[in-house]
């Protein structure tokens, strides 16, 4: 029992509803979210290295003991994601004070953002399937809200598509909950493995957990992406890039939770599926990636490549290509936030969004164009950068069990990657300079600071790479090896 | 009962399939509302329908009926009807600022 465990959620949630009072003084909101955030920041790395110290922790709300009560459960992956998220949320915050406009401000925004990041941390929290489900569904609330708000036309349509599919698929995650229930007699995420493992997982199970596949690739937008380009290119920069880091890797985050910890007894069926599915996602994504000419379509195909890649990790399954797909979500979170915001920012200079309206945007603004290369580094997994680590592991993984085909996907993938982001760094900041100096918008110090502070966390992820080794190499062991999960929550009864 | 229940979360399923299907924005809505509903019933057929006295302590009854289902319905329908609610204001809304309700003309929509 260690009752910090609850702050990652509890901090935003409070500080998200004090600011809905606090609606006309702007300059209060703004101080308040970003402290709200820097302390989930600070808070997460204390229990991370709490968790080194004293193992996984738990928290029992009121005192139910496991599997009677709820529960929220800690361990080296689930925090080091709301470390990440913490990291990320600060810098858009940072961006979107310049950027999001008064209208939106006022329209309680940072209230917004708060309830996103506290669905968010709750999701990966939670010990609990029904309270996944809840914590889902707070998330995705606030996300609606952050999609439509400023009610552009095109907004308001694609958020329609938006919510729709949502709907579907936390209707499908029910049907899963119903039926697990209605098998198992649990939703205790410890007690359900430990349950399945005794009765083993029969047909019926593994097709309950085929229904539990299809509602994380629909949130997580493996191969079922098609809502995802144009739900995420139409909200402003800022929102654009929370949802872009943020909401496809909670998805992420309860597929892996999901086919490690409960259904890792049929990875025939289930893993077979899920690196099917990975290949033909890379596949669709790369090939919207190559397609498009606007900058945000070409942006958000690349956040599809990269679900396809880390489940690729999943679908292997062995230690290291599960340590390579942690590494790699982390650089993710970080380095998509990264380019949307970059993206955005060419969109605010140039006013288009097309890359044939764009050109030698490099002469006018070197520190952009610099930033855009080192992104595109960076994702293609370029050594001193932070993807390569990831991607040599998750490569390794998928050369050690012997999946050759997905191994070429996944690094055939990482060349679209690179092209088509070198087609919007040659043909955007490469050539001859359209604006001259008298048209030219003065880029900002207060858009720029976040993506450079971005940038050098992602060398920094790359070169010090050790200084979370120790955390990663523990949170693949746990999810590898789900009798430690189980002993931390059902025995060690503190 | 329970099989009376399973039929009866079929039927709804299927009325809410044909409403999704539909062109029109509003019956789309409603359909997302009724297929809820449908998920919602079939929570409590699969927690059991049970004939025991209310879970408390201190009773001493012989069966006592499962409180987990009730509860997660309970959150359930919440959450529904607060989306049901932000679709309805959203579904307004879109039809206020294009003047549509047909999704088959939403479609692609890029006009600013």
């Amino acid at each position: 029992m260690n009752n910090i465990v609850v702050l990652p959620m509890v901090i935003p949630l409070l500080v998200g509803i004090i600011l809905i009072f606090l609606r006309s003084y702007v300059k209060v909101q703004r101080v308040l979210s970003l402290i709200a955030v820097i302390a989930t920041g600070i808070v997460s790395i204390y229990i991370l290295n709490v968790i080194q110290s004293e193992g996984i922790l738990r928290l029992d709300f009121g005192g139910w003991l496991p599997p009677y009560g709820i529960l929220f459960v800690a361990d080296s992956f689930s925090v080091l994601l709301v470390l990440t998220t913490a990291i990320v949320s600060t810098i858009i915050l940072l961006y979107a004070f310049s950027t999001i406009g008064a209208v939106r401000e006022n329209m309680y925004f940072y209230s917004f953002v708060l309830f996103l990041i506290a669905g968010v941390n709750g999701s990966f929290l939670t010990g609990d399937l029904f309270n996944l489900f809840v914590c889902f569904e707070v998330m995705l609330l606030a996300s609606y809200v952050l999609i439509t708000l400023g009610g552009r036309k095109v907004q308001l349509v694609e958020s329609i598509k938006y919510v729709v599919i949502n709907i579907l698929s936390s209707w499908f995650f029910l049907l899963g909950i119903a039926y697990l229930y209605g098998s198992v007699g649990t939703l205790n995420m410890a007690h359900l493995s430990e349950r399945i493992a005794e009765v083993g997982q029969g047909p019926l199970l593994t097709t309950i957990s085929l229904i539990f596949l299809v509602v994380f690739s629909l949130k997580s937008g493996l191969l079922l992406y098609f809502w995802l380009p144009g739900s995420y290119s139409v909200p402003p920069t800022a929102i654009a890039a929370l949802f872009g880091a943020l909401l496809t890797k909670v998805g992420i985050y309860a597929m892996f939770r999901t086919f490690t910890l409960i259904f890792y007894h049929e990875p025939s069926i289930t893993h077979t599926l899920i690196g099917i599915m990975a290949a033909i996602t890379m596949i669709g994504g790369s090939i919207g990636a190559i397609a498009y000419k606007d900058v945000r379509q070409i942006v958000t195909y690349n956040v599809v490549i990269t679900i396809g890649f880390i489940l690729v990790g999943l679908a292997v399954s062995t230690e290291v290509a599960i340590m390579g797909s942690i590494y790699y979500l982390v650089h993710d979170m970080i380095i998509k936030a990264l380019l949307f915001l970059l993206a955005g920012t060419m969109i605010y200079l140039t006013g288009t969004s097309r890359i044939e309206d764009m050109s030698g945007l490099i002469r006018n603004y070197p520190v952009l164009g610099w930033l855009f290369f080192l992104t595109t580094l960076s994702l293609a997994g370029i050594p001193p950068l932070s993807g390569f680590i990831g991607k040599l592991y998750v490569g390794q993984g998928a050369v050690e069990a012997g999946s050759y085909t997905l191994l070429a996907i996944a690094f055939l993938s990482s060349m679209f990657v690179l092209y088509s982001l070198l087609q919007i760094f040659m043909n955007a900041f490469w050539g001859e300079t359209i604006i001259s100096e008298d048209e030219e918008t003065p880029l900002k110090n207060r858009l720029l600071v976040p993506c450079i502070i971005l940038g050098v966390a992602t060398i920094a992820l790359g070169i010090g790479a050790e200084s979370i080794a120790g955390y990663v190499s523990d949170a693949a062991k746990t999810l590898m090896n789900p009798q430690i999960y189980i002993d931390a929550v059902m025995n060690g009864n503190r | 009962m329970e099989t009376l229940i399973t039929i009866l979360v079929g039927i709804l399923v299927t009325v809410a399939v044909y409403l999704l299907l539909s062109r029109s924005l509003i019956r789309i809505i409603i359909g997302t509302a009724v297929l809820s509903h449908a998920v919602h019933l079939l929570l409590m057929v699969m927690g059991g329908l049970k004939k025991g006295s209310a879970p408390l302590l201190g009773e001493n009854a012989t069966s006592y009926t499962d409180p987990l289902p009730q509860a997660l319905i309970l959150t359930a329908i919440v959450i529904s009807f607060a989306v049901t609610a932000f679709l309805l204001v959203l579904g307004y809304r879109t039809y206020q600022e294009t003047g549509l309700d047909d999704s088959k003309e939403l479609r692609g929509f890029t006009d600013e």
